[in-house]
């Protein structure tokens, strides 16, 4: 796991002196092992190190024998040593053990389409110095992180922004149509970043630049099909297991100990059993715990941990917590998030490496592809009981939504029905799923400055991700095309970033997810949603192949949301003794959002207000006092203190 | 009753919508169905309710039939006052 960037000038130009050097260390913290840089003509590529396989043989940039061919290459791809023998049968010849160098020549073997035959979580550039080339590609649900922009006739690339701003040429600013999409679906669509003519790389996607010419196309996209087989659930659930067995052997690949995240849930819980098989020595767990009983899943966690005998390692998280680690976050995050759970993953990756591991095994992808999460539930029963409105017996469904919250809770049957009321126009929308979610985050956009709000009246973010839609999306399940927006949306955009690769790599941490091995993911596209979510049992099918892996209580529980103390964790109650921090005063002071320019003070100093005074804080003072906090930080770090400028 | 209905209509205003006015939601509009209000609001709505003109809001009465927009608000409010229930 790695950091790279690079550069692509125009013919007759050569990076700016230093520039690959800088980029390379702002990047460090993904690469604290070693680190590298090469210049060839109008070419650079820089390269940050953190040494998984073939510690003494994978140094980067590296270079084909005939020296036509160079790469860097962040991530790993587990089918190696299957692509390497196959590869060596073929003739090819290796100088070293790596990853790295199979990736190399398998592109060398077979052009683009190499990608088609690698299982693993890439972003890698390969210059082909003979075509003048740069080829580019990422993984397809997008694990790994890649942006490029273009600015005084040069491409460039990085896996973090903060890499691409060190060029001179580079603007920083925001962009207000990024902004619009991150305070609706939590996280800019398409190509878009929160930054103006920053893009990113989109998972699946390979792209080609040359003669100033960029290219990009898809690799690979979910794909979602009932198979017509009247197969049992019994019969999908023996594939599941044995593909599951084996993406975890593979993920479990590496010259140095692999830890697990564990966190009590079912997805976790499995896989930190399966790898207890694979595993000779005790396996090591980790965790984090929280103060407040709501959040915390302590209970299950101990039930894993005595079942499989794993060492566990636990680092606990207060509000305060939360708070101080917040700016650096954002500054790993690179964009506003509307939750502060990025912040407990942060303090988890530290405990991973003080305890000496760069690599840990995760569930997270599962409630994705096997459907576990509640949106999936939520609109599973409003479209039940749209069907036949007038029943008295359908809405009571509802009351088994959102059991955790209690708000929701409280609410009279009345208003949860009125809640929930379908309207007759969302039937027919490709967003049926989603919509409730994104009108309620939208409305948070009422903070932003006026004339931020002018340069936003009549879009629509909703109208950008219509034809952005795979084609065949409207003949698909319902429940497919709610998986599909979580899949392609929230997952790369949020979960696998801001809070996945960002706050691991922030420690120098690798995570590896067996549920998006693409085997799982495309077997998963093809298992009957009734058997995804029977009735309201969610993840029906992999609670099935889980059997008895994991301990009964760990399966029987309701599915709860990972959370973390929101808004509080900046502004305590008023009856407590400690402030609020002094960079969140400063960043929410009128002074400072009119510097800013992003907001309207009034509006946030109003949120503020209310927050300060509730007893109770609703789901969307929660976001917009997040998001309000990050966009700040993201203006503080990178538009107006710059620590690489 | 436009003093009453706007000064709910500030109320929600204020509350959940951030002091921002939005001239497309009319008296009439859903609370709900704009997204203005959410589950956490329904709360502090009646707490607001509750205070503010020293009413009793009935579990029978937390319905949307009387809460869900600036007008129905007015209309159960006024009502209260009055004596005749809503």
């Amino acid at each position: 796991m790695c950091g790279i960037a690079g550069i692509l000038c125009p013919p007759g130009e050569r990076p700016p002196p230093g520039l690959l050097e800088k980029m390379a260390k702002i990047l460090g913290h993904r690469g604290p092992d070693a680190h590298g840089v090469h210049a060839d003509d109008e070419l650079g590529l820089a390269h940050a190190r953190l040494s998984v396989i073939d510690l003494a043989g994978g140094a980067q940039p590296m270079h084909s024998a005939d020296g036509r061919h160079s790469i860097v290459f962040n991530g790993e791809i587990f089918n190696y040593v299957e692509l390497r023998d196959d590869l060596l049968a073929r003739g090819r010849r290796f100088r070293t053990s790596s990853d790295t160098e199979v990736l190399l020549e398998s592109y060398r073997s077979a052009g683009p389409d190499c990608v088609r035959g690698l299982n693993g979580q890439w972003a890698f550039a390969i210059w082909d110095r003979a075509a003048r080339e740069l080829f580019l590609s990422r993984d397809r649900p997008g694990v790994r992180p890649l942006f490029y922009t273009i600015a005084g006739g040069a491409f460039l690339f990085a896996s973090e922004v903060k890499a691409l701003f060190l060029h001179p040429a580079v603007s920083r600013e925001i962009d207000p149509r990024g902004l619009d999409q991150t305070f609706t679906f939590w996280h800019p669509i398409g190509d878009r970043t929160i930054f103006r003519d920053i893009r990113v790389l989109p998972p699946g996607s390979s792209m080609r630049v040359r003669d100033g010419r960029v290219e990009v196309w898809s690799h690979w996209q979910p794909a979602y099909a009932v198979d017509g087989a009247r197969r049992s659930a019994a019969d999908w659930a023996e594939e599941i297991r044995a593909l599951l067995v084996d993406a975890t052997r593979l993920r479990l690949r590496a010259d140095v100990p692999v830890g697990a995240y564990m966190s009590g849930g079912l997805d976790s819980s499995l896989i930190t059993a399966l790898i207890a098989r694979f595993t000779a020595t005790p396996l090591e767990t980790f965790s984090v715990t929280f103060e407040e009983a709501e959040y915390d899943e302590s209970r299950f966690q101990d039930e894993v941990v005595s079942h499989l005998g794993t060492v566990h390692h636990r680092v606990p998280c207060s509000r305060r917590d939360i708070a101080a680690v917040f700016p650096d976050v954002v500054w790993h995050a690179e964009t506003p998030i509307l939750r502060t759970a990025p912040a407990p993953m942060f303090l988890l990756s530290g405990l991973v490496r003080r305890h000496g591991f760069k690599v840990v095994l995760t569930g997270e992808g599962s409630d994705e592809i096997f459907g576990g999460y509640d949106i999936f539930k939520e609109a599973k029963i409003r479209r039940f009981w749209a069907a036949d409105p007038d029943s008295p017996r359908r809405p009571r469904l509802l009351e088994r939504l959102y059991p955790w919250m209690p708000s929701i809770q409280s609410l009279s049957p009345a208003y949860r029905q009125a809640f929930f009321r379908v309207r007759p126009a969302d039937l027919a929308s490709p967003f049926f799923s989603h919509l409730p979610r994104w009108e309620t985050t939208a409305r948070i956009k009422g903070l932003l400055a006026p004339d931020l709000r002018a340069a936003l009246a009549g879009y629509d973010a909703r109208e950008e991700l219509l034809p952005a839609l795979p084609a065949g999306f409207a003949g698909w399940h319902p429940f497919h095309q709610a998986q599909y927006l979580e899949t392609a949306g929230l997952l790369p955009g949020y979960i696998l970033s801001s809070q996945g690769d960002r706050m691991a790599m922030g420690h120098s941490v690798e995570g590896r997810f067996p549920f998006l091995d693409h085997r799982v993911m495309d077997l998963a596209a093809r298992i009957p949603p009734r058997l995804k979510m029977k009735g309201l049992d969610e993840k029906h099918v992999l609670k099935e192949a889980a059997g008895d892996l994991v301990p009964a209580p760990v399966r029987a529980r309701p599915k709860q949301p990972y959370r973390a103390p929101d808004a509080r964790s900046f502004l305590p109650p008023p009856d407590a003794a400690e402030p609020p921090p002094d960079y969140v005063r400063d960043l929410l002071s009128p002074a400072r959002l009119r510097e800013y320019g992003i907001f309207a003070p009034e509006a946030v100093l109003k949120l503020v207000q209310k927050i300060g005074r509730a007893s109770d804080i609703g789901v969307r003072d929660d976001m917009a006092l997040v998001g309000v906090l990050s966009t700040q930080l993201v203006a503080h770090h990178f538009l107006h203190h710059f620590r690489g400028a | 009753m436009p003093d009453l209905q706007s000064e709910i209509r500030q109320f929600i205003v204020e509350s959940f919508l951030f002091g921002q006015d939005d001239p497309g939601l009319g008296n009439a509009d859903s609370l709900l169905e704009n997204g203005v209000i959410d589950s956490t609001g329904v709360l502090e709505l009646v707490g607001f309710l509750e205070e503010r003109f020293r009413i009793q809001v009935a579990d029978r009465e937390l319905v949307p039939e009387n809460l869900d927009s600036v007008e129905r608000i007015s209309t159960y409010v006024r009502g209260k006052l009055d004596g005749a229930g809503a």
